[in-house]
């Protein structure tokens, strides 16, 4: 049942902008007509703390969180989050991570849109949504410099 | 904004019926994971206010409704313990304006201190209760509550969880917002005065409408099988554990209940014996098990383990298959941690130093519990700090351990429920006094930064007068009120602790720095035009 589904699961820690990125592929997929739920876990976590988030597109999606194992891409904002989202995971899982980034790209505050962009290697949505998207979520010069960091992840 | 359709979190689209209904008025008090519920409805224009705690909150619902006005209540699960009060009465009272109470449990506590299920309140107090399982249904339910509320003159209780408030998916928002005007008001003390002679009335009257309710309910769309066809299993479920179900049983026919008290018992009876295996699927409690069984309806439920944290496709898998192996494991995930530089640091730092006995309460403060502090002892609800403290130092008598005692609490916890906890500590007031540390950081932070009494703003950003902490303490009697800076003077902030709790006095020392996130927020605002004159 979950063929028709694309599951991508966001981890990182508090700050890192993971809710912010989910949120946004959440909205890129609901423009491109899919049906799309997305799912949070953020509490106590101010600042420092584990967050996920799972986003789920297709034709019809039911459960709002990504089943165990059934994860088809992992966005790791942090390394070091990986191994806790490993049940979710399996052998085609592919994982985008920092190192997939320039050395500066994966230590700014921009890390979570460039990744954003290595993601959309694979997903391959039109990249002017993502920048019509990234324009919306940040304005004036931040903005821009948001595009400029999707487009290297995603070697545009 | 008709026939718009966006993405919505469960909380946002309850902001958005509720807007739809034109809602005179949300009151609630924050907490995860129902905050954003009404900043939803303020950043939409629907009027809406933070109140001191839930029990106020519904007090002033109960207000708007005697006058005819629409009323949102919002509340994470435990808030519904604090406005249990009057909640119970006014369901002998009725409504006159749709009054709903929205109730955002916490399944597998992301964010709070017990998993109870709140569902069992809407069998308590006698009231009926209404099951989102989607961001679309959250919606589309809030406005059948408001319509229920009218028709029935009872209040509705919209029971929400996690995985519905912060799930976001596609709503459509199908209703034209309504111009809603409340009609004038009429006195009508027979049935709104709940003096024995008309309350024993009004308890009949809600019996009946609790029956009459039931009969809407067997008759009504909001219970239909999803997945039809099947007869050798059946499955009854509700809220986010339906999408689960649909996910993890495919083959199974599905009986959906949106609402689920008062129960449809022979819609459920009817489904039951048309499927070879009945069971059912529910998070929390055995609530729906229970009530079945209670009215003859044989069911198969689950096993114990299944009582605690949320479900999933997997353990739901798991549950049909009564299967109580513990579910694969990563390796454990960062835990939350005070931020660096936070002003709350500096004082569990001082607390462990000193080696004191801590009684928490509900904040980011409660973080001083975990290494590096290892500085609290008990936590337990909104404002329980103070009395907890009085008591142990009660215990302990006018001994060296008593004056070790000190409660902690936030400025935003303080004035939820703190008040009267310093009106026991003056009045009934230990041997060796006591000693309450009130970390004022400006912003009720751990649910995200929300405005209270004291911080001079409303929650849509308009100035209040903002209620001074020192003022209320002095006025109550309290023999100290301290105010110092715990960043800017660490050292006159232990050489004052130390002398207060070396005292026989009632002291409250106000712990006072703005908390940093606030102080980037604040800076973000003053950048913006966000800060209404």
């Amino acid at each position: 049942m979950s063929h028709d589904i694309t599951n991508v699961l966001f981890v990182g820690i508090g700050g890192q902008g993971i809710i912010r990125a989910s949120d946004m592929l959440t909205e890129a997929a609901f423009r491109l007509g899919f049906d799309v739920k997305k799912s949070e876990l953020h509490g106590m976590s101010q600042r420092g703390g584990s967050v996920s988030s799972d986003v789920r597109f297709g034709k019809k999606v039911l459960s709002p969180m990504v089943p165990l194992g059934m994860t088809d891409y992992l966005v790791a904002v942090s390394e070091d989050q990986i191994e806790v989202a490993r049940p979710y995971l399996n052998d085609a899982t592919v994982i985008v991570r920092p190192s997939d980034l320039s050395a500066d790209d994966a230590k700014s505050r921009m890390a979570n849109i460039a990744m954003l962009g290595v993601l959309n290697r694979y997903l391959k949505f039109p990249a002017d949504l993502w920048e019509t998207l990234i324009r919306e979520n940040f304005a004036g010069p931040v903005g821009e410099a948001n595009v400029l960091a999707f487009r290297r992840g995603a070697n545009l | 904004m008709a026939d718009k359709k966006m993405i919505l979190s469960g909380d946002g689209a309850i902001a958005y019926g509720a807007k739809a209904c034109g809602v005179t008025l949300g009151a609630g008090y924050p907490g995860t994971p129902s905050t954003e519920i009404l900043e939803t409805l303020t950043s939409i224009g629907g009027a809406a206010q933070w109140s001191p705690n839930e029990k106020v909150a519904l007090e002033v619902a109960t207000g708007v409704s005697l006058g005819n006005g629409r009323a949102l209540v919002t509340m994470k699960h435990v808030g519904l313990n604090v406005a249990a009060d009057p909640l119970f009465t006014l369901t002998y009272m009725g409504v006159n304006g749709g009054l709903v109470i929205v109730s955002a449990d916490d399944p597998g506590m992301v964010s709070s201190q017990n998993e109870q299920d709140n569902r069992n309140y809407a069998k308590f107090a006698q009231m009926p209760m209404l099951e989102p399982s989607s961001s679309q249904e959250a919606y589309d339910l809030t406005i059948r509550a408001f319509e229920l509320s009218e028709q029935f003159k009872v209040p509705v209780l919209l029971r929400m969880t996690t995985r519905v408030c912060h799930s976001m998916g596609p709503v459509e928002l199908w209703k034209e917002p309504e111009a809603f005007r409340p009609a004038p008001y009429r006195a009508d003390a027979p049935t709104k005065v709940m003096i024995p002679a008309y309350a024993r009335r009004a308890h009949v009257r809600l019996i009946q409408v609790m029956k009459d309710l039931a009969a809407y309910n067997e008759s009504s769309d909001l219970h239909a099988v999803l997945n039809a066809g099947s007869s050798e299993l059946g499955i009854l479920s509700s809220g986010v554990s339906v999408q689960h179900v649909l996910e993890a049983a495919p083959e199974a026919s599905v009986l959906q209940l949106k609402m689920t008290w008062p129960l449809p018992l022979d819609a459920i009876r009817k489904f039951a014996g048309s499927v070879k295996r009945f069971a059912v699927v529910e998070e929390g409690s055995r609530f729906l098990e229970e009530n079945l069984r209670a009215a003859g309806i044989a069911v198969e439920g689950k096993e114990d383990v299944f009582e605690c944290g949320e479900l999933s496709v997997g353990r739901v898998k798991q549950l049909l298959a009564h299967d109580n192996t513990p579910p694969p494991a990563g390796a454990p995930g960062r835990p939350p941690a005070l931020c660096p530089g936070c002003p709350h640091r500096k004082t569990f730092e001082l607390l462990s130093e000193l080696k004191l006995t801590v009684l928490g309460d509900i904040g980011c403060y409660t973080l001083g519990v975990l290494p590096p502090f290892n500085a609290m002892d008990a936590s337990e609800c909104m404002g329980a700090s103070i009395g907890m403290g009085l008591g142990l130092r009660r215990t302990l008598g006018d001994s060296p351990e008593a004056r070790r005692v000190v409660s902690v609490i936030g400025d935003s916890t303080f004035l939820h429920s703190g008040l009267t906890g310093i009106v026991d500590m003056v009045y009934n007031k230990p041997a060796t006094g006591h000693v309450v540390l009130l970390l004022d950081n400006g912003t009720t932070a751990m649910t995200g930064l929300q405005e209270h009494a004291a911080t001079g703003y409303h929650l849509d950003r308009t100035p209040a007068v903002p209620i001074k902490l020192e003022d209320v303490c002095r006025s109550l009697g309290v023999d100290h009120v301290d105010i110092v800076d715990p960043v800017g003077d660490q050292d006159g902030y232990r050489a004052l602790l130390q002398e207060r709790l070396a005292s026989n006095d009632a002291t409250v020392i106000i712990v006072r720095r703005p908390c940093l996130m606030q102080m980037k927020k604040m800076a973000k605002m003053a950048n913006s035009t966000e800060v209404k004159k």
